[in-house]
């Protein structure tokens, strides 16, 4: 493969950076208008430079609860993450061995996945709603004061919610896990348990090391998803929202650039995290090649 | 089946009989308590009844009467629904075709163009990014750009290919569909690279030893062989896009009706029976989607 590069290449490379215009393009406008004067509007030219609109924003741009909504995205995003890194790893250590059941949940994920997030939300909502009346029913049959009087909901933020998110996320973990341990080599562990490791010291000083870079790759996917999420958190999140529901709300309502401020803060804050998870990622391989050169290259 | 190697399995004996089944215990509660259950919720409440504030049990079919109303008798003339159904099918068959051709053309340049597996990563990432970010935001993104006073009307204008700004650009048809394939090409690439990448690249130059053309090499090995990720990245695009309500609300200027959307007006005015037969009719459109694409896959033996 050393003959020089075909007239194809050139037009792809093209193409490619086409691509990455489309990509981006758009989402750079905003930002660079997000930073416009007092006096700016919805499209170019650029009226000044400032950073009122996002002052405005902090303020609560006049639309309430904008900076809850954050933080409810925020905290959501939280334990959703922790969540789909420990289920899915422990997913992927499940499906290592052969179970009863095993294609059933696969494909259950699967589908998760893939099937419409409406009806996924619908249907959690409903759920829920069944669960209420059932709640309600139970303490008006027996005349129990504590819910009469002050049981509304089981659905919210923490509940409900974070049940939709999962079921998002954590298919994505799944794969994630699945490509892991399909190229995983025992024959490591096997050396520990050899030496006398039991089996959690083989796991948290050889396996846990071992697919470190995966397990920031599933971070990464449990909070961007999480954070951006709308589809599934629709019905599903009760009276609390989250701050893309919020967003999706201004945007018939706003006519202003502070709507491009709160996507440059949003899509910054994704941005931070996804150049954060890369470079432990990238030191974690670095660390790895200078310390462990020779792992996998021996006489094994 | 067996997921493992055999060798791999042995070295594992030693665990106990049911770790397995605690270890998977976590995913198997959250996806039965979040995704079976409201599933099966979801049909049940098709044939229940409901009153302004509460959903009753019944066995009643006039919710899935209600979403076919009159479909059958008006015929040839189609109904709501159906026309529903028909523009958002439309709308998969364009965006499928737009994503598939422009995923591919980026699959096999990041496959077979770049040489290098740093470079190749860091392209890779570079297609991946947005996708970690705000899909609403990257849908607002487009105001700037396509609205009356936007940039494409001010440069058209500008050099007077037109005299009026396009209304079109945005809020339409066109501003649904650009988004479509601006959000979802995505899940065409990252499958059809992986299918690729598994390609054995001697088959190639044996083909290309043997004299055949570009075209050649592209039609009779490289497509053949990308058919699992494509088949992948088609049911991805393809129930994004049959199940939205999103997108198509917000570049469609809430003014364009889908199947997904008809679920959530009528969730919005507390019809929820009347939603969830919907759902299940929606849910069947899909499935039967599935159905006819899952037949060229075994995801296992992608991962």
């Amino acid at each position: 493969m050393s003959e020089g590069r075909s007239r194809s290449f050139y037009v792809l490379s093209f193409l490619f950076g086409l691509y990455v215009l489309f990509l981006y393009g758009p989402t750079l406008t905003i930002v660079a208008l997000s930073f416009q004067g007092p006096g700016g509007g919805m499209t170019f030219p650029m009226n000044g430079v400032s950073l009122h609109w996002f002052r405005n924003l902090w303020a609560g741009i006049g639309v309430p609860y904008v900076v809850d909504a954050l933080l409810n995205s925020l905290k959501l995003g939280a334990f959703v993450t922790v969540l789909t890194v420990v289920i899915s790893l422990m997913a992927g250590l499940a499906f290592r061995r052969s179970f009863r059941g095993q294609s059933v949940l696969f494909y259950t994920a699967i589908a998760s996945l893939t099937l419409p997030s409406i009806i996924v939300s619908l249907g959690i909502a409903l759920e829920f709603q069944i669960i209420d009346q059932s709640v309600k029913a139970v303490g008006d049959a027996y005349e129990i004061g504590a819910i009469q009087n002050s049981y509304q909901t089981a659905m919210g933020l923490m509940s409900s919610g974070l049940g939709a998110h999962l079921t998002w996320t954590l298919p994505f973990g799944v794969l994630i896990m699945f490509a892991i341990f399909n190229r995983f080599n025992s024959a490591y562990e096997e050396a520990a348990q050899d030496l006398g490791a039991s089996s959690w010291q083989t796991f948290i000083h050889v396996l846990v090391p071992i697919i470190a870079p995966s397990l920031a790759g599933v971070f990464l996917f449990g909070f961007t998803l999480s954070w951006d999420e709308i589809a599934r958190s629709s019905q599903a999140v009760g009276a609390d929202n989250t701050l893309p529901l919020t967003l999706q709300g201004l945007t018939t309502t706003v006519t202003t650039p502070v709507i491009y401020a709160l996507g440059t803060v949003t899509t910054g804050i994704s941005f931070a995290v996804i150049i954060v998870t890369v470079s432990v990622v990238v030191s974690l391989q670095k660390r790895r090649s200078r310390h462990g050169s020779d792992a996998g290259k021996g006489l094994v | 089946m067996p997921l493992l190697s055999t060798t791999d399995k042995q070295a594992m004996t030693h665990y106990a009989r049911w770790t397995s089944y605690w270890q998977a215990a976590p995913l198997a509660a959250v996806l039965l308590l979040f995704f079976v259950l409201p599933l099966v919720v979801t049909f049940i409440v098709s044939f229940w009844s409901y009153t302004g504030y509460s959903i009753e049990p019944d066995f009643i079919f006039d919710n899935y009467r209600d979403a076919f109303d009159r479909c059958i008798v008006a015929l040839p003339d189609l109904c709501t629904t159906f026309r529903t159904y028909l523009s958002t099918l439309r709308f998969c068959l364009a965006v499928w075709l737009l994503t598939l051709v422009i995923g591919f053309i980026i699959a096999y340049y990041l496959t077979f163009e770049i040489r290098t597996t740093t470079i190749r990563l860091v392209l890779a990432l570079v297609c991946t990014i947005p996708f970690w970010t705000s899909n609403v935001i990257r849908m607002i993104s487009w105001v700037p750009l396509l609205g009356r006073n936007g940039l494409v009307n001010q440069a058209l204008v500008g050099a007077a290919i037109i005299d009026q700004p396009l209304d079109w650009l945005l809020y339409s048809n066109f501003s649904v569909l650009l988004a479509f394939v601006h959000l979802n090409t995505v899940f065409m690439i990252v499958p059809i690279a992986n299918s690729m990448s598994r390609i054995d690249r001697s088959l190639v130059e044996a083909a290309r030893d043997a004299g055949a053309t570009g075209w050649q090499i592209l039609l009779h090995i490289i497509i053949p062989l990308s058919k699992t990720g494509i088949a992948i990245g088609s049911i991805f695009v393809i129930t994004v896009v049959m199940g939205d309500f999103i997108t198509i609300g917000i570049m469609g200027g809430q003014q364009i009706a889908s199947a997904g959307k008809v679920i959530q007006t009528q969730i919005g005015a507390l019809q929820f029976p009347i939603a969830a037969a919907n759902a299940v009719v929606l849910l069947a459109v899909v499935l039967m989607i599935i159905a006819t694409l899952i037949r060229y896959i075994d995801i296992r033996k992608e991962l």
